[in-house]
């Protein structure tokens, strides 16, 4: 008994000891270190000021560009779509999470009040998508979307057990009536939209790919949210996918901003290590800097 | 192959080549750590102060309780710490930790898992994060590796019931392998960009007129421990996919690299303090083999992105950082489950369904390839010892593995290792699956659900610390369920194995004969990568059938 007792005497004084060795010493170590000029300003954030030297940010960390009501604001490259926080919220990093078959939505009941449902993975793809491609004006289309921007998904109810027999009813589940469905009818049976709080548990989920064929013409970094919900960056595709609106907004011509893209294009390092990106933080206030925009 | 397939080949073979270089100079380093009879001073002045006596040789009973009297304080020290945190004065309102969560989260700490319930960014201070949670980074990799080595010279000695000196092995290996070399890995990621200060939280108004809040703290010298330990607990909730936690893409490199670094050359000490270096290589071969395997299915499968939604998108790019792709996070998710890291670079919920299998799988093989820093060797050593029995079985002789024979108590010990994880994830899963409010913790519905549930038991029973984050487990019954399924499935195992080392320790070695089953050819590495694939695959499959395979194959 005694023996024990002293090994956990031990035990909490070797703890203590570490403790300060680690958990004091070595971090004040490092930090001591970081105050080396050079790695001063990276131990701090990497921090970016504006010209009268107000914080604008990290150029680590991304930001949204959108305005009171997140609409896009046409001036600025856009980031990804983001699942921190309401949105780039550094207090609240965050992914989305969702499935590769998180394809069912939850349909906002009109009867509560500011009730929004729950969408699915499949359905903010699509919508995103499609609101992109309005806006870069091209098509916005995708697999599995319905021309709406949903997913399009169908719960499909047999006359037999076991998904057997014939269809006899089907369901748009994602589509909220009065909406017209994206298909008149599936196997013989009219398909309705889909009614709010209604269980469609009992019907077989199948989602439809639909006739579109080739690369959609919107990025998939532009749909899909990043792991932290802070991603700085975006593609070259998506960039080059943005270089008209920008140009178009600022009055600029085309090839002057695809250039500063261009400028803004890191590679892979050492030819094989990560991907091609464009930091949008960077690229837009190089924009501002060269290119202002003016309200017309 | 596109370009990003290509890049991703060569992204996981400079990494693997790197391991290569660095096996033999890191094991032979950790070999004289353990070996050498010198105490330097500012060791001999730790002991003094502890109270310890460092030449006494301890007896099996003794190496256990002495690690379990240091990780139950550990636990009680961290649970206090994490209760007053928001009394200690910090730069920002810090709010208090509730009992479940402070329970859930020292046990994480202390066990080497850093499963995760609460939110960096928001929940902790940072003394807790520096002071409370990196020094148990450190201490529970040693830990580890201390258990490991005393396996080891379970083999390496004969006719003796002593195994070593806890204490020692704890002290020397935080100060002459993880401190020095986590200083120098934590002063290039704040070269790189990673934050290293004790500032308040910033507020700047964005470009476009938003306000943002810009984190601080001193991340990069807790990730540097998080990475080389096999720790995986984040600075911030989304881990290494947060900027200020893994800012370039050469620092996710490095991160991959200190993941399995120290398991692959404890292969290497462990086979120079048996006086066989083959022994070791083959050991090291067989985890390669397994690695590369389940890294090439990984990334084969979120490449392919099959599924409805990454269908639509065009790539399995949901939860993915644009400056590490979808192959080098695809990369960084094998190794962090295949090791007992746990961090995360891109959200494996949103993983394919085949891809998000292998991540769990990974995890079922118990974290031995090359698993945890010392986890993962004795928990290879454990299946080398099975396999020889079972290979003695075939032949009709008495199996021995190093001179040593395995016999009736060794195979007990090393049965009971076996079944104690597996049997808290199943039950773990079982039980939650049964309960109606746990089940409802589930952000995914039907199967993906199922895995979701699945994924955080074989998470928390293995020690990993990985999640399928949807999962809501900030909860009293989620927080104290992981809890105790990652204290068994630490101790328990450690038990079994400390068991076995002294019971090894204790036999007259056997010389070499005829039949004497060689280990470190071919032959063995073969057949010891079959036992560990089947003993996971007949342990699991019908879980594994009922979550990803189920989503994947519909």
């Amino acid at each position: 008994m005694r023996a024990n007792l002293r090994q956990y005497a031990a035990a909490l004084r070797l703890l203590l000891v570490m403790t300060v060795l680690l958990g004091v010493v070595y971090p004040l170590a490092v930090t001591a270190v970081a105050q080396v000029p050079g790695l001063k300003a990276k131990a701090d954030g990497s921090l970016v000021h504006n010209a009268p030297g107000a914080l604008l940010g990290s150029s680590l960390i991304g930001q949204s560009y959108v305005d009171k009501h997140g609409n896009p604001l046409v001036q600025y490259f856009q980031s990804r779509p983001s699942a921190a926080g309401a949105g780039y919220d550094p207090t609240a990093s965050s992914a989305s999470n969702l499935g590769p078959e998180s394809i069912v939505d939850v349909l906002p009941d009109p009867k509560v009040k500011g009730d929004t449902g729950k969408q699915s993975l499949l359905t903010l793809v699509c919508s995103r998508s499609k609101a992109i491609g309005a806006l870069e004006k091209v098509d916005g289309m995708r697999p599995f979307c319905t021309p709406s921007g949903v997913g399009a998904v169908l719960a499909v109810f047999h006359q037999g057990p076991g998904y057997a027999g014939a269809v006899t009813r089907a369901v748009s589940v994602n589509e909220a009536c009065p909406a017209t469905p994206f298909l008149s009818t599936y196997e013989g049976a009219a398909v309705e939209c889909g009614k709010p709080g209604e269980d469609y548990s009992k019907g077989q989920i199948v989602p439809v790919h639909g006739s579109f064929a080739g690369t959609p013409a919107v990025p998939a970094d532009a749909v899909t949210a990043s792991a932290s919900g802070l991603d700085p960056e975006i593609s070259p595709a998506y960039a080059a996918l943005q270089v008209a609106r920008v140009a178009a907004a600022r009055g600029t011509p085309v090839v002057a901003v695809r250039a500063l893209v261009q400028a803004h294009t890191a590679g892979r390092d050492l030819g094989f290590i990560g991907e091609p990106r464009v930091n949008v933080l960077a690229l837009n206030m190089d924009l501002d800097k060269r290119y202002p925009y003016r309200t017309r | 192959m596109s370009a990003s397939t290509l890049a991703g080949v060569a992204f996981a073979a400079s990494i693997a080549v790197a391991v290569m270089a660095a096996y033999r100079p890191l094991g032979d380093y950790m070999a004289r750590i353990f070996t050498s009879t010198h105490h330097t001073r500012i060791e001999k002045a730790v002991y003094k102060t502890v109270g310890i006596d460092p030449d006494a040789d301890q007896t099996w009973g003794t190496y256990l309780r002495s690690v379990l009297a240091f990780s139950g304080v550990s636990v009680l020290a961290l649970y206090g710490l994490l209760r007053v945190q928001s009394h200690l004065g910090h730069p920002y309102a810090v709010p208090a930790m509730g009992p479940s969560q402070s329970f859930n989260t020292a046990v994480s700490f202390v066990t080497n898992t850093n499963w995760q319930s609460y939110s960096g960014e928001s929940a902790l201070g940072y003394t807790a994060q520096a002071v409370g949670l990196a020094v148990q980074n450190f201490l529970s990799a040693a830990v580890g590796i201390a258990v490991a080595i005393a396996l080891v010279r379970g083999f390496q000695r004969s006719r003796t019931e002593r195994l070593g000196n806890f204490w020692v092995d704890l002290v020397r290996c935080t100060l002459r392998l993880l401190l020095p070399l986590s200083f120098l890995i934590a002063v290039v990621f704040v070269a790189a960009g990673e934050i290293q200060n004790l500032h308040a939280y910033r507020s700047a108004t964005g470009l476009a007129g938003g306000s943002q809040t810009i984190p601080g703290g001193p991340v990069a010298s807790q990730e540097a421990i998080k990475q080389l330990g096999t720790n995986g607990g984040g600075f911030f909730n989304a881990n290494s996919a947060h900027p200020f936690e893994n800012p370039t893409v050469w620092t996710n490199w490095i991160a991959i690299f200190l993941e399995i670094v120290i398991p692959f050359s404890l292969c290497r000490t462990f086979g120079k303090m048996v006086g066989d270096k083959r022994q070791g290589l083959a050991i090291a071969a067989v985890m390669g083999l397994l690695l590369v395997t389940t890294t090439g299915l990984l990334v084969g499968a979120q490449l392919a992105h099959h599924g409805t939604v990454p269908t639509a998108i065009g790539s399995a790019s949901e939860g993915v950082e644009t400056r590490f792709g979808v192959p080098d996070s695809s990369v960084f998710a094998s190794t962090t489950t295949a090791t007992s890291t746990g961090a995360v670079n891109s959200f494996h919920d949103s993983y394919t369904s085949l891809g998000g299998a292998v991540t769990l799988f990974n995890m079922m093989l118990g974290e031995v390839a090359p698993g945890g820093t010392g986890s993962g060797l004795y928990g290879m050593l454990v299946l080398a010892v099975l396999s020889v029995f079972i290979a003695g079985l075939m032949v009709g002789r008495t199996p021995e593995y190093l001179g040593k024979k395995i016999g009736r108590r060794e195979v007990t010990f090393a049965s009971l290792y076996i079944l104690a994880t597996p049997a808290i994830v199943l039950i773990g899963t079982a039980v939650a699956m049964a309960l109606p409010g746990e089940r409802a913790s589930m952000l995914n519905s039907g199967a993906h659900g199922m895995s979701e549930v699945l994924y955080a038991f074989t998470s928390a029973g293995n020690n990993n610390g990985s999640a399928f984050a949807g999962i809501s487990v900030n909860t009293t019954w989620y927080n104290t369920a992981l809890g105790l399924a990652m204290m068994l499935g630490r101790f328990l195992p450690m038990v079994f194995v400390l068991g076995l080392a002294g019971s090894l320790a204790r036999q007259h070695p056997v010389p070499a004969s005829d039949g004497t089953l060689p280990t470190h050819r071919l032959l063995f590495i073969g057949f010891l990568t079959g036992v560990t694939v089947i003993v996971v695959a007949l342990t699991y499959f019908p879980a594994l059938a009922l979550g990803p395979l189920a989503e994947g194959l519909h």
